[in-house]
């Protein structure tokens, strides 16, 4: 199949490029950008003007729910939507049921996603079995059925020697490992920021301190073991404050931040909305500042949806008493936008948080656009503007705290390995 | 949208949830409503009834045991001529999976016209308001450490009964506020109401974060938090926090917090002392203070039921919201 995607306005952040260019596809990969290779004949023409055509978004943490949490979203259904938004490599953490902690689950879930339209699955394994804190799971052996590093994902790690031979028996395979930083002991019971709203609707809350206490561990067994950590979903400036630090100190470490705490406070929680309870909690307004001045100054190194589709049922509770998270694998990209828009970021700088960077975390050949480049792209429309509600979001998961609101951006083609797998406007199409 | 959710567009009381965001002209309005059913009440009455709610079905649904508090619902719905039913949900349907929006489903499709709602989640009677048809009202009767709004407003019926007026008093509320849904619906109806010093006294373990936002100043010394107050509502400190992590020992919070009468002379002579009930006499409060010439504890109960009367009239009486339907 070979495409040719025409009178785009290219970008690849990791290049800089930022041009309106026609890109050509063929055998999977990109082969031409700006000029066509000798003998290029087309068998689709995507009539591109007025899009922007960029690599496709690489998401560090997108729930898939299988196996085992059908009930809530399928594989087929979680990744068309992430299609549809644009994505086209993406992580799963292991906190399915069964978690990803053996080499078979792995291999099954590999299997299954390359035989279904939609991006590339790339599976995080469990840190320790049944993610129970204990044992650890056998990571060279995940890591040979797929796995590309190992979590814990939101389940607590509470023995922190368990934590220090982790970090020491992945440092023996040079395995990475990826930490939400979060002390058991201090989140306790915790659903909400320790905060004024938390202070007036009494919500059970979640210290600050949570997040750094645990990331001052991990610090600490990081200059010990050497391990290479990512710190997945920071959420407080004074956690940012210690990355920024320990990276001026040459860690080898990275982290990220989920797209809806660089929009969000602890104020959109104090309306009950359960689609607001996430994890981490929404913080304070500085919080959310700090959170944009390290995405600014590189402190931070990407943004994910972490999504996280949930049924209604669990959802329409109490807040507190409502299962955490919201779905956002189609939210990603305009919330980018919207952030871009907001902080004066020109679009490669605002993409390349959604691209090439957590491409270089997950260490995966994704999230560039060149010539050679694995044929993985996006093309959005950047005006368009569409409301999010249950029926414009093709995730099972329809919790979001943007439900009624309007996005600007909106994806029109997805290509994945030079296959168009998603395309929302079918005139732009033409088969040659 | 909170207002939204408990005002009509008119600004008439359509559920009430919280006293947060409620316009003093409101509370005011159910103080005085209160005050008209007083005599209702009155011991020397024969027939302790008004026909204003005839032929409404309430239900009290109870997530949270709770004897006292229902049962002054259940009194000041009978005493509005009301037909009512209570639920105590966690000894059924809770058990059997049923979901909280399933239950109250269930109960509206048996005509219910108000439903008076106690749940161990802040936010619990909020999300019914939501889910419920027009003409039903509903009633927070204590969400989690949220609001306990029928609460707070016999408190400052009381307060007003014994001070006349908000606008000079200053107010000490001692204890564990952090937990306490009184203690939040009491500050919120304070502030609204006028009251230009409002105080919490209490350890740092039994206090929120960023509890000044509140607008109350903060004091850790009992000596220092009651000195010159005009009343002093006390908090009940549950048996579960008396030993742990935020508190050594019942002990030493008596030593410190209770209300002795040694520290009642602080206040001023004439200092009134409250308590929602019930008492833990002894921890937080000495048995010569809880029945002392300066305890009202036993007014906020008859109170009680004349404010939630109030409450329940104003809600659904004729020429209430949704009396039409």
């Amino acid at each position: 199949m070979k495409v040719h995607i025409r009178n785009g306005r290219v970008i690849d952040p990791a290049s800089g490029l930022d041009a309106v260019q026609d890109v050509y596809v063929a055998a999977s990969h990109i082969v031409g950008v700006g000029s066509a290779p000798a003998d290029f004949h087309a068998n689709q023409i995507i009539d591109a003007s007025g899009l922007v055509v960029c690599p496709g978004l690489v998401d560090l943490a997108v729930r898939l729910r299988e196996p085992g949490l059908e009930y809530k979203a399928t594989l087929e259904s979680e990744m068309h939507a992430a299609a549809v938004g644009g994505v086209t490599s993406l992580a799963c953490p292991p906190d399915t049921d069964p978690p990803l902690d053996e080499p078979g689950l792995v291999e099954m879930l590999k299997f299954r996603a390359k035989h279904m339209p939609g991006p590339r699955v790339y599976p995080i394994g469990a840190l320790t079995r049944q993610l129970k804190g204990e044992r650890l799971t056998e990571m060279a052996e995940l890591q040979e059925a797929g796995c590309m590093a190992f979590s814990q994902a939101d389940a607590p790690l509470v023995d922190t020697q368990v934590l220090l031979r982790a970090m020491e028996y992945a440092k023996t395979f040079d395995l990475p490992i990826w930490l939400r930083p979060q002390d058991a002991h201090l989140a306790r019971e915790g659903v909400a920021h320790d905060g004024v709203v938390a202070a007036r609707l009494g919500f059970p809350p979640i210290p600050v301190p949570a997040e750094t206490v645990a990331i001052s561990t991990i610090l600490l067994l990081v200059r010990e073991t050497g391990a290479r950590v990512h710190l997945a979903r920071l959420s407080s400036r004074a956690g940012i404050e210690m990355v920024r630090r320990a990276k001026h100190d040459g860690l080898p470490i990275t982290c990220d931040v989920g797209v809806h705490h660089i929009h969000l406070s602890e104020m959109d929680t104090a309306g009950f909305d359960a689609n607001c309870h996430l994890v981490p909690p929404l913080r304070s307004l500085r919080d959310r500042e700090a959170i944009r001045r390290g995405l600014a100054d590189g402190t931070i190194d990407a943004v994910c949806s972490d999504h996280a589709p949930v049924d209604e049922d669990a959802k329409e509770l109490p807040f507190q008493e409502a299962e955490a998270g919201a779905t956002g694998v189609e939210l990603l990209l305009p919330l980018t936008l919207k952030w871009a828009r907001e902080a004066g970021l020109s679009l490669h700088q605002a993409l390349g948080f959604i691209s090439h960077r957590p491409a270089d975390i997950l260490g995966v050949d994704g999230g560039r656009l060149a010539v050679g480049r694995p044929a993985d792209l996006c093309l959005f429309d950047p005006e368009s503007a569409w409301i999010v509600s249950p029926s414009n979001l093709a995730s099972l998961g329809k919790n979001s705290p943007y439900l009624g609101l309007e996005m600007q951006g909106r994806v029109m083609f997805t290509l994945i390995d030079g296959h168009l797998d998603f395309r929302r406007d079918p005139q732009r199409l033409r088969h040659a | 949208m909170k207002d939204s959710l408990q005002l009509t567009e008119d600004g008439r009381l359509r559920h009430l949830l919280t006293l947060e965001g409620l316009p003093a002209r409101i509370l005011t309005q159910i103080l005085d409503t209160a005050a008209s059913f007083i005599t209702v009440s009155a011991q020397e009455r024969d027939v302790k009834k008004v026909p204003l709610l005839r032929g409404k079905a309430i239900f009290n649904i109870f997530f949270e045991n709770s004897t006292r508090t229902r049962t002054t619902f259940e009194i000041a719905a009978k005493r509005l001529s009301a037909d009512v039913v209570n639920l105590n949900i966690n000894a059924s349907s809770q058990s059997k999976g049923e979901t909280l929006l399933d239950t109250v489903a269930n109960l509206s499709a048996m005509q219910a016209d108000m439903f008076i709602v106690r749940h161990a989640a802040a936010g619990a009677s909020h999300l019914i308001a939501r889910h419920v048809a027009p003409h039903i009202h509903v009633i927070n009767a204590g969400d989690g450490r949220c609001a306990h709004p029928t609460q707070g407003l016999l408190d400052m019926f009381t307060l007003r009964h014994y001070k006349g007026a908000f606008h000079n008093l200053r107010v000490a509320v001692v204890g564990d506020v952090l937990h306490s849904r009184v203690a939040r619906s009491q500050i919120h109806a304070l502030t609204t109401l006028g009251c230009p010093e409002v105080r919490v006294v209490a350890p740092k373990t039994l206090l929120p974060r960023d509890v000044e936002n509140l607008g109350v100043h903060v004091f850790h010394k009992m000596n220092e938090g009651i000195k010159d107050v005009d009343a002093v509502l006390m908090l009940r400190l549950q048996n579960e926090r008396m030993r742990g992590s935020r508190l050594p020992s019942a002990g030493e919070y008596y030593k410190h917090w209770g209300l002795t009468p040694d520290k009642l002379k602080l206040a001023k002579p004439d200092a009134i002392v409250m308590h929602p009930g019930p008492m833990n006499r002894g921890v937080e409060i000495d048995s010569a203070v809880a029945d002392g010439v300066q305890s009202v504890i036993l007014s906020q109960v008859t109170f009680g039921i004349a404010v939630r009367m109030a409450v329940m009239s104003l809600l659904a009486g004729a020429g209430a919201t949704g009396a039409q339907a």
